[in-house]
């Protein structure tokens, strides 16, 4: 029998494979076990193709306001969704292979199919039981195949998949998941959009763009439940501006199906009404894929579909752990890449950094993007904290006014007795790739002090971070 | 599966510890209840006992290894069908992989409470403040922290990127502001150990290692000396009736069937006694004082100081307010066996609300003796010595002792002290009470 692996990794999705490069890099003999795609959700069906769509609704507005940047098109401007969906579909295959090349250049194993925990210490491997989402990526060469497997110590990193609500069971043609609305055929004219958290509000704003009529409906008395209010009620208007319909507070009690459309009925406090569209997208959250593992059979414990780990990612069961989504949310790839890292660490004896859940940024990719970072004002203040409470409009930002992109705030919360930063929250261009400088500062634990002293260069949306800052303690500048 | 042997915690509060030595080798069968090997703590050596059934695959870390973490593997028990030597092999390329980490923050913190302070310093490499103006790595916020709530960063650990000191590290730090005030001056010698030796020449003495124990005493008297304002009030007692009433107890003593007392009655067992009722008679004096309160016992435990050739020890007799003569005087027998062996358990010796040390038997008249902390008093005994002494108005011999106590004038006030040392002297002249009323 070979030699047991140091390290088995169940799932190569951002979790695992990042554990897998981490495990091989500590000298560790490992393996992923994959059975669809390398790379999860969030590289073939997830973070990276809904970027690339966005990209190209991003650009199809600019075009389309081409005359408020002094540029004059001549000629039609169109969508060609096959075009846009396979420009989607290649970057995510590119992605797709290069994790495959990653692996191969560590020495990890690829063992494809459908794993099953048979004991600690012992996993099968059986032919995948999911028929693969189509187009799925080619599979890569030299894996190995089904069998038994022995490894000393185990990592689920199944990941999640979508929550599926009665009433709203997607059907693949009119009722959709992310899986289905990241290849239209065709653009629908009409769209409801259940659910408003990250992936609802990220594709009611790409289908609002290359334009369908968008309606986006949210159980929770508003939109964007995990942000702060003051963010999540910017986000409202632009929203409505931009002629999304936003229902907020009610709950989709039925849905019709017709031949090419759906009518769904919402109510709220203000009573009933029935939205028709011809698509639905239902967003209403993932849940872990936590079946068919053998976990009931080993004991290991779980709470609705979330697998119970200590900071670690070690389970109840000696030899077997879980990161990433399955572990837990929030369900972030970047959260499940540091949780794979620390658990393989410690592993192999190491010491990790414990990670820092307080300080795991969030990214939203809708128009305007939205992007935080910490406590909300009402999460500080249910806390206790005295705080202070930092805004700065895009509006006083040279940049902003500059690139057409006036409409946008950086909000910052410090604890007043500290000044230690214990929030950021960013709505307007670019503010996903703004927030980690936040990100950072809190990591280091700097105050309001270093962030006054730092020096941001001018002219950038950066500028925002530091006048929010200085916003906090009656010191802005530009406003 | 292997059996892993742990690095075990003798006390809540001990994380590292000796391994003083293997009693059984690699190879050997164990069977529970089998000694495997000797653990030194800071004041005892305890036995490694072996649960399991099997033979002794792998020692991971060899006897006579200093600061060996809780909970580290120390050995591999292969069980009945496993090859030890394939254990043993496999173990080897595992590297450390499998040893249990002890959470740093914790390390850090209790690091404080061990150990030298000349072994201290290389363990802190970060806020080592051994120089003064060596830089101290922290985070702006642990910083402004620090500095609002009036903490020394110097003496915290940092367990942040490169032993950097974050706010977690500060979390528990009113705590340890308040116990590490009373390390603040003890942390730094006087002279450097290389200062001390240039006065002596080379060869003109042995150079004997600190142990454990010379240590633990090293840092807890100046930790007491430092922190706790001293008092002291002396009394002399009269003994003849308290030797005369020994006499009749012991002789009454009932005797096993080879000629054995049940009992033999000693002084200070008779002075353990009378300090624990005194303690009990005046609660005011019965307390361990702590930053935010007093706490007043119901019951006087006393401590008794025990020399020991290379040291000393001081058991704990519980409640001896509650405890009759012969089971005091059985305990302390028990204890002093088993304290020269090095064998008492650390609750046997940890606590207590005050304590007895006596060097009468060594002709000493009078001494003052330092508080033990937690305690907050400790009565030193002189020698019983017959002395001329005047009673209504003519010159007579008695059996006479000097008692001195010394007290923690932050939880006892010098009156309070009085009356304690009143009620001492009462019992101890008269005996009868300390039968039980």
């Amino acid at each position: 029998m070979a030699e047991p692996y140091d390290v088995l990794i169940i799932g190569g999705g951002p979790g695992g494979y990042v554990a897998a490069i981490r495990a091989a890099q500590l000298g560790l003999k490992t393996a992923v076990v994959e059975r669809e795609h390398l790379g999860g959700i969030c590289l073939n069906w997830g973070c990276i193709p809904t970027k690339a769509l966005l990209r190209s609704a991003e650009i199809y507005h600019y075009l389309r306001h081409a005359s408020d940047y002094g540029l004059v098109i001549d000629g039609k401007i169109a969508i060609d969704p096959r075009a846009l969906t396979m420009r989607s579909r290649k970057i995510s295959a590119q992605l797709n292979s290069g994790v495959g090349f990653l692996l191969k250049k560590n020495k990890v194993d690829v063992i494809w199919g459908e794993a099953t925990i048979v004991r600690p210490g012992e996993v099968a491997v059986t032919k995948p039981n999911k028929a693969p989402m189509e187009p799925q990526n080619p599979i890569p060469k030299g894996t190995l195949g089904e069998g038994s497997y022995r490894a000393k110590n185990i990592i689920i990193a199944t990941g999640a998949r979508p929550r599926v609500v009665p009433g709203l069971e997607p059907d693949g043609r009119l009722i959709w998941t992310y899986f289905e609305a990241m290849l239209p055929d065709e653009i629908p004219k009409s769209l409801i959009v259940v659910g408003s958290g990250a992936i609802g509000v990220e594709f009611a704003s790409f289908y609002k763009s290359v334009g369908a009529d968008v309606a986006l409906v949210e159980l929770l008395p508003r939109i964007l439940p995990a942000e702060d209010a003051e963010i999540a009620a910017h986000a409202h208007k632009r929203f409505e501006k931009q002629g999304i319909k936003v229902l907020a507070g009610a709950k989709v009690t039925k849905v019709e199906k017709a031949e090419n459309g759906v009518a769904a009925i919402a109510e709220s406090e203000q009573g009933s009404r029935t939205l028709e569209a011809e698509r639905l997208i239902s967003a209403i959250g993932v849940i872990g894929n936590v079946e068919n593992l053998g976990l009931e059979g080993l004991g290991v414990e779980t709470d609705q579909g979330i697998i119970a780990t200590d900071s670690h990612g070690r389970t109840n069961v000696e030899g077997i752990f879980a990161i990433g989504d399955v572990a837990g949310p929030p369900m972030l790839a970047h959260k499940a890449e540091h949780e794979g890292v620390i658990c393989v660490e410690a592993i192999a004896g190491l010491d990790p950094h414990p990670l820092g859940r307080a300080m795991i940024p969030s990214c939203t990719y809708c128009n305007p993007q939205i992007a935080s970072v910490g406590l909300t004002e009402a999460a500080a203040r249910a806390a206790g904290r005295e705080i202070k409470v930092g805004r700065f409009p895009f509006i006083g930002n040279g940049k902003a006014i500059a690139l057409g992109e006036p409409d946008g705030l950086t909000k910052t919360i410090f604890d007043a007795k500290t000044g230690q930063l214990l929030g950021a929250h960013m709505i307007g261009a670019e503010v996903t790739e703004l927030i980690q400088g936040f990100v950072t500062a809190m990591n280091c634990e700097t105050t309001e002090a270093e962030l006054m002293d730092t020096i941001f260069p001018h002219p950038t949306l950066s500028e925002t971070m530091h006048e929010s800052v200085l916003d906090a303690f009656g010191r802005a500048i530009h406003v | 599966m292997s059996i892993k042997v742990l690095m075990p915690a003798l006390s809540p509060t001990m994380d590292k510890g000796n391994l003083k030595r293997w009693l059984k080798s690699e190879g050997d069968n164990i069977k529970p209840g089998d000694v495997l090997a000797e653990i030194e703590t800071d004041k005892a050596t305890m036995e490694v006992e072996a649960v399991d059934e099997g033979v002794l695959a792998k020692i991971l870390v060899p006897g006579g290894t200093d600061d060996v973490q809780v909970n580290r593997e120390i050995a591999l028990i292969a069980e009945a069908g496993e090859d030890p030597k394939a254990l043993a092999a496999e173990m080897a390329a595992q590297s450390a992989g499998a040893v249990s980490k002890v959470e740093p923050a914790v390390v850090a913190s209790a690091l404080h409470g061990v150990g030298a302070p000349a072994k201290a310093a290389p363990a802190q490499p970060v806020a080592s403040s051994g120089e003064s103006g060596a830089r101290i790595f922290a985070s702006p916020l642990a910083r402004r922290l620090a500095k609002q709530s009036g903490i020394d960063l110097t003496k915290i650990e940092g367990s942040g990127p490169h032993g950097r000191i974050v706010e977690r590290d500060l979390r528990g730090a009113p705590r340890a502001s308040q116990r590490s005030q009373p390390q603040a001056a003890p942390v730094q010698p006087a002279l450097s150990d290389a200062a001390i030796k240039r006065y002596f020449a080379p060869d003109s003495f042995v150079e004997i290692p600190h142990d454990m124990m010379r240590r633990t005493i090293a840092r807890r008297l100046v930790e007491a000396v430092n922190t706790i304002p001293h008092f002291y009030l002396s009394v002399d007692c009269e003994l003849d009736a308290l030797l005369k009433l020994r006499g009749e107890i012991n002789a009454a003593a009932p005797k096993a069937k080879n000629g054995t007392p049940a009992y033999k009655i000693s002084v200070n067992d008779m002075i353990i006694k009378a300090l624990a009722m005194a303690l009990v008679c005046v609660p005011k004096a019965n307390v361990t004082f702590t930053e935010s309160a007093l706490l007043q016992h119901r019951h006087a435990d006393v401590s008794v100081a025990v020399a020991l050739p290379d040291g000393l020890i001081t058991p704990v007799v519980r409640q001896a307010d509650v405890l009759p003569l012969s089971a005091i005087s059985n305990a302390m027998k028990d204890f002093a066996a088993r304290a020269k062996e090095r064998r008492l358990k650390p609750e046997e010796y940890e606590g207590g609300v005050s304590a007895v040390s006596n060097l009468g038997m060594f002709g000493i008249k009078q001494f003052a003796a330092v508080i033990n902390p937690p305690q907050s008093s400790i009565l030193a005994i002189g020698t019983g010595e017959e002395r001329a002494v005047v009673k209504n108005g003519a010159l007579v011999a008695a059996q006479v002792m000097s008692a001195t106590m010394s007290f923690d004038h932050r939880a006892i006030d010098g009156a309070t002290g009085a009356e304690l040392l009143a009620s001492f002297k009462r019992a101890i002249e008269n005996p009868l009470t300390l039968l039980g009323v």
